[in-house]
């Protein structure tokens, strides 16, 4: 037997995007700020001196909410402005762009792009007129190689091409720590192993001392296992040797205190770790283990149960091989 | 062949692909093929399983197979799929079909006089909303089907999150897990091979060509001399395949012997528990 084709069909799917697409053109030019967000969620919040951040909703992308579920933001530097995290869409980005108009004149000189999830990196199309640096991980131009393209057909699917924008690349990236100087405050990043991704990129603002750990940390919403869960919780530990008292997670609140946030989070992930381990000696079975593993965590996190059947598909592959 | 999923049917998988992969992402409300009618999926399946069984009669059946399977997947690339065969010794071979796969044709199993086909466990990719299908030929030659609906998008194109080149490492590695044996019992065994089994849909990371698809195509379990199984696999099966069955031991170390499309050849022995009372 070998692999054959059945005639490809015109299905449904195929279809589909550009009714989408043509029913959101025409709203997206008039309302794109606003559309379909709820107010209270979308101010943006000082944190910190000249440190701004929008709390993401606690949702999946939707037609409705742009994708914009992570918490995005800038830092206004004495030369200019570094964008810690651009939105998960164009429109989100433009959004944003809007949003640090409103409070400095200086220019977007940097752009983060903290790991490959459409969550985090869509928005940044909408500072590549802005010519920023665009800083990630070592690892992320592969890792956007491998899925931007994916991730941007099955954006483009629920937004339409104009909201969704293009796949954008980093123009520096770092393979172990960098520090960029804004005049009156230093940045820096740190690139870490196999995580949360396998492209996550840190940082640490000098002026506040707030640590932005991106999608290392979650709060609130369950963590999403895509990279490597022994190397998350080795990451996580590492994250608390960097000193921060205040993080900004990539999902939850804006700031939190890092330690308890950082003791959830390894709550978790050693939760779904021990769980998968004992699973796998016992011989349960995948589908069982998807059912039964880290139950006692459910109560704790929001999206429960749409992500940790899949975290524990994630952790078992990379634990049945120990 | 090769050649062919490099082409045609990639752009088929691509523009199709929509959902889950991970991160915080959504499934969209309408997925690939969530649409289609019942008509037109028994269409589609009228004209896969005469492409693939003739003009052979198959008829439905609820006892000879049955097919156990999430009916949302959680991982497109990764679903398990579970097909029980209580009347085992009735059971000659038996085929899964995902009807709206790219290729649709997954995996076939011929069992030999050292199977005991009661339950077979395997783990496919789905590309689609799609029935999957499993047919079994039973001693006497004829054909049975079992049918279950899935929901699933994105799974043959779904990147694998690493490089090529870690995806292959250890290619061909193989463990199984034997469950407790007891006397004149079958034993339960878990055989896990390490094999990106590429899909031909998948974007290489450093090129961002398509990776060609390489998957292992054939693979045979045997105790001593008595065949317990042969698998003919394709793209539909999920990289680093594991696959759950049952042997009836006779003391022998069991023999693993896999090939792929592209050449690679790999061979394994393992020795099962003794019985235990
Ligand atoms: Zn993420």
């Amino acid at each position: 037997m070998t692999a054959f084709a059945v005639h490809p069909r015109t299905s449904a799917a195929g279809r589909a995007p550009s009714r989408r697409h043509a029913l959101f053109a025409g709203l997206c030019l008039c309302c794109l700020p606003t559309l379909g967000r709820a107010a209270e969620s979308f101010a943006m919040e000082e944190v910190g001196p000249g440190i701004f951040v929008r709390k993401g909703l606690i949702a999946d992308a939707t037609p409705e909410n742009a994708d914009a579920i992570a918490n995005i933001g800038f830092v206004i530097g004495r030369t200019g402005v570094l964008v810690t995290e651009s939105g998960g869409s164009l429109a989100d980005g433009q959004w944003l762009r809007a949003e640090i108009a409103k409070r400095t004149a200086k220019p977007v000189t940097h752009v983060v792009l903290t790991h490959v999830h459409p969550d985090h990196v869509f928005g940044a199309g909408a500072f590549v007129q802005d010519k920023p640096v665009f800083i990630g991980h070592a690892k992320l131009t592969e890792a956007l190689s491998a899925r931007g393209e994916f991730y941007r057909k099955r954006l483009v699917d629920l937004l339409g091409e104009e909201r969704t924008g293009p796949v954008v690349y980093p123009t520096m990236t770092v393979t172990d720590t960098a520090e960029i100087d804004l005049g009156d405050r230093r940045l820096t990043f740190t690139a870490h192993g196999p995580a949360h991704t396998t492209s996550d990129l840190s940082m640490i603002d000098s002026g506040t001392g707030l640590l932005f750990p991106a999608d290392l940390l979650f709060v609130n919403r369950i963590p999403s296992l895509d990279g490597s869960l022994k190397g998350w919780i080795r990451e996580a530990e590492r994250l608390k040797a960097l000193g921060a008292a205040r993080a900004v997670p990539g999902h939850g609140p804006v700031t939190v205190d890092l330690a308890p946030a950082l003791a959830d989070l390894a709550g978790y992930l050693t939760a779904l770790r021990d769980g998968t381990r004992a699973a796998i000696a016992k011989d349960v079975p995948i589908e069982k283990a998807v059912d039964s593993v880290a139950k006692a965590q459910r109560d704790k996190w929001a999206l429960f149960d749409t992500y940790n059947g899949r975290n524990v598909t994630v952790a078992y592959q990379e634990l049945e091989w120990e | 062949m090769t050649h062919r999923i490099g082409n045609t049917v990639i752009a088929l998988g691509v523009a199709l692909a929509t959902t889950a992969l991970s991160g915080p992402f959504a499934p969209p409300a309408r997925a690939a093929g969530a649409s289609d009618t019942d008509q037109e999926r028994a269409a589609r399946w009228q004209e896969i399983a005469k492409s693939i069984f003739g003009d052979r009669q198959i008829a439905p059946t609820e006892t000879l197979v049955k097919i156990d399977a999430p009916v949302r997947a959680l991982d497109a690339a990764l679903v398990p799929i579970t097909l029980t065969m209580p009347d085992s010794a009735q059971i000659k071979a038996v085929s899964l079909i995902i009807d709206d796969n790219p290729a649709p044709y997954a995996a076939k199993f011929e069992f030999g006089p050292a199977a005991d086909p009661a339950e077979l466990k395997l783990r496919v990719r789905v590309n689609n909303y799609t029935d999957m299908h499993a047919v079994v030929e039973t001693q006497d030659g004829k054909l049975y089907e079992a049918k279950q609906f899935v929901k699933a998008s994105g799974g043959c194109s779904a990147p694998m999150g690493m490089s090529d080149e870690e995806a292959m490492k250890g290619m061909g590695d193989m463990r199984m897990k034997f469950a407790d044996a007891q006397p004149g019992k079958p034993v339960e065994a878990t055989l896990m091979v390490r094999h990106p089994n590429f899909s031909g849909m998948q974007m290489n990371q450093v090129t961002r060509e398509f990776t060609p698809a390489r998957y292992i195509d054939k693979l045979t379990v045997s105790a001593g001399d008595r065949t317990v199984f042969t698998m003919t696999g394709d793209i539909s099966i999920a990289s680093n395949p594991v696959i759950n069955f049952a042997f009836k031991p006779d003391g022998k170390p069991l023999q693993v012997a896999a090939s792929d499309n592209a050449g690679g050849r790999w061979q394994h022995s393992f020795t099962p528990p003794s019985p235990t009372n």
